[in-house]
């Protein structure tokens, strides 16, 4: 399960640390495994597009491998395509078998992503992100 | 039966009880390292269980047929045979449940959420599980009690200073959990059943770890109450017991209302069943209850002194081949003075990571809080890798466990 992009990920991480400006920051959670993802995104002049990603955290190599290539991914998309994401999206990227008990390792970085987005346009009202509500 | 000095467990010959043990993953045979979690059932008590379906299953106590005769008997005997086992004077002290849990909340629901209020003071430990800590904290805030908790020090023992501290004229519960599912930490409970008892205070004992693994004696502890689960001692799933000295069950109100577990009933008014029955309402698991009285046959057979000699025997082998690893960080007391599980921590790697490179070797070991995560957090980590051993446990499986260890590393490095 372990292929070396996702040990290469987890042991130098992309796009670690914060942003000068970031238009939204957004943090998220995982309770039962203690893995923590703070996400920063900053968006172009129309909101409409995705310019830079940085993220930081701790936890399992899948939780931040998986943040690390969402933050190369999501460069370049726009907010309408991050909101379109789903866990298949996330499995396809990091490319390896998720087992069942793992995947809230794996859409951590995503979830934070879509719903740091949804705070700041106004859709959603959390302080927090956590995979618990997951369906 | 057995002394501590006696033979060592014929593992061979146990193993050949337990079919599951020979599975094999991708040619790797499985290294069953869970045990603190569920333990393996031998086939001396599936047989039982296939047996009961077989050839007797009905109800218990509702019917005059020869089944339910038969049924009924065995169920009740099962009790008997639980209370020799620990000790208990009689039926009427054991209370059949679903498991450890629900014996904790059967307490209390059925004591706690009746005899506490504001003023009165319930002493938990620090390593309690969820089943007691979360009980508790509960009963506290609906009833204006108020949960203290024993500090545990940095070797992972209980500070008895603390507990001498804590524990009052206010105190009307001690629950402590005997023998902790993280730590591996053997709690002194009749010293703490003593304190109790010199404030006029309940001890409950939280045996889910203790009684699958050892000798254990209510009446030795002094215990008002002890809980465990079958699952954990080569029993079924679906079946727990809850110990309570008789006069303390019988001031009892009732936990679950329904059919058995009374004996007048008008529109108006009804009355209760005598012990244990009073507690045990509705159909209860009556195979699996067989089962677990099966269970102990078998352990008793082997000699519950020689289950604890082979388990801390292979803790402590554990303990210090995983201190080889320089980056370990190993919970709980020396090798030599806790129960047969090892909880620990590699460095570089996330507990889950390890657990999930431990079954790329078929080695299966629990990973994460264990239901313990206020002491995880005491601890700084979020979570822990726990392998935990049993009577089919040998020093070559640690081995392995040690050598996947080695190899998590490795790819980690
Ligand atoms: C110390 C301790 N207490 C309580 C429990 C709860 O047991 P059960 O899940 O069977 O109710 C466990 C097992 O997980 C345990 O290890």
């Amino acid at each position: 399960m372990y292929r070396q992009q996702i040990l290469d990920h987890y042991k130098s991480p992309r796009n670690y640390g914060e942003l000068e400006e970031p238009t939204f920051t957004h943090v998220g959670e995982n309770p039962m495994c203690g893995d923590t993802i703070e996400m920063q995104v900053k968006l172009d002049d129309d909101e409409e597009e995705i310019e830079y990603v940085t993220f930081q955290g701790d936890g399992c190599a899948i939780s931040q491998a998986s943040a690390s290539m969402l933050s190369e991914k999501l460069q370049g998309m726009t907010v309408e395509d991050l909101q379109e994401l789903d866990r298949d999206d996330v499995v396809d990227m990091l490319g390896v078998d998720i087992s069942p008990m793992r995947i809230k390792c794996a859409v951590l970085a995503e979830k934070v992503a879509q719903d740091g987005a949804d705070i700041y346009f106004g859709e959603l009202d959390v302080d927090k992100t956590t995979t618990e509500d997951d369906d | 039966m057995g002394t501590t000095e006696s033979a060592p467990l014929a593992v061979e010959d146990i193993r050949a009880d337990f079919p599951i043990l020979e599975r094999e993953f991708d040619g790797t045979p499985l290294v069953y390292l869970d045990n603190a979690a569920t333990s393996q059932t031998p086939d001396q008590v599936v047989d039982a269980i296939v047996e009961y379906y077989r050839t007797y299953n009905s109800n218990v106590h509702r019917g005059i047929h020869q089944l339910s005769q038969e049924a009924s008997i065995a169920y009740e005997e099962a009790h008997d045979r639980v209370a020799e086992f620990i000790g208990a004077e009689s039926r009427e002290e054991i209370v059949f449940t679903k498991n450890t849990t629900e014996s904790m909340n059967l307490v209390a629901y059925a004591w706690g959420l009746n005899e506490l209020g504001p003023g009165d003071e319930v002493v938990l430990t620090e390593m309690e599980h969820h089943a007691s800590l979360v009980t508790w904290q509960q009963v506290a805030k609906r009833t204006g009690a108020t949960v203290k908790f024993v500090r545990v020090d940095d070797e992972g023992y209980l500070d008895m200073d603390h507990a001498r501290e804590l524990i009052t004229d206010d105190t009307e519960m001690v629950s402590v959990v005997h023998i902790s599912n993280t730590l591996g930490t053997i709690n002194p409970v009749a010293d703490l059943a003593d304190l109790a008892h010199d404030h006029d205070a309940y001890m409950f004992v939280d045996g889910a770890q203790s009684v699958p693994t050892r000798p254990v004696d209510v009446g030795e502890i002094d215990a008002d109450f002890l809980a465990f689960s079958g699952h954990k001692m080569c029993g079924p799933t679906g079946i727990g017991v809850l110990y309570g000295k008789e006069p303390i069950l019988d001031a009892m109100q009732p936990y679950l209302y329904g059919g058995d577990m009374i004996r007048k009933v008008t529109f108006e008014e009804s009355t209760w069943n005598e012990l244990p029955w009073k507690f045990e309402a509705g159909t209860p698991n009556i195979c699996q209850g067989i089962a677990l009285a099966e269970a102990i046959d078998y352990l008793e057979d082997i000699g519950m002194d020689r289950v604890q000699a082979h388990e801390e025997q292979l803790a402590e082998y554990a303990y210090d081949r995983l201190s080889e690893f320089e980056d370990i960080e190993i919970y709980g007391p020396p090798g030599d003075d806790r129960g047969g599980l090892v909880a620990f921590n590699l460095d570089a790697v996330h507990a889950h990571d390890t657990s999930e490179i431990l079954n790329e070797f078929a080695v299966a070991v629990r990973a994460g809080d264990h239901c313990t995560q206020p002491l995880h957090d005491k601890l700084g980590a979020p979570a822990s890798a726990r392998a935990s051993f049993y009577i089919y446990n040998t020093r070559e499986e640690v081995d392995k466990l040690v050598e996947a260890l080695a190899d998590a590393r490795e790819l980690f490095a």
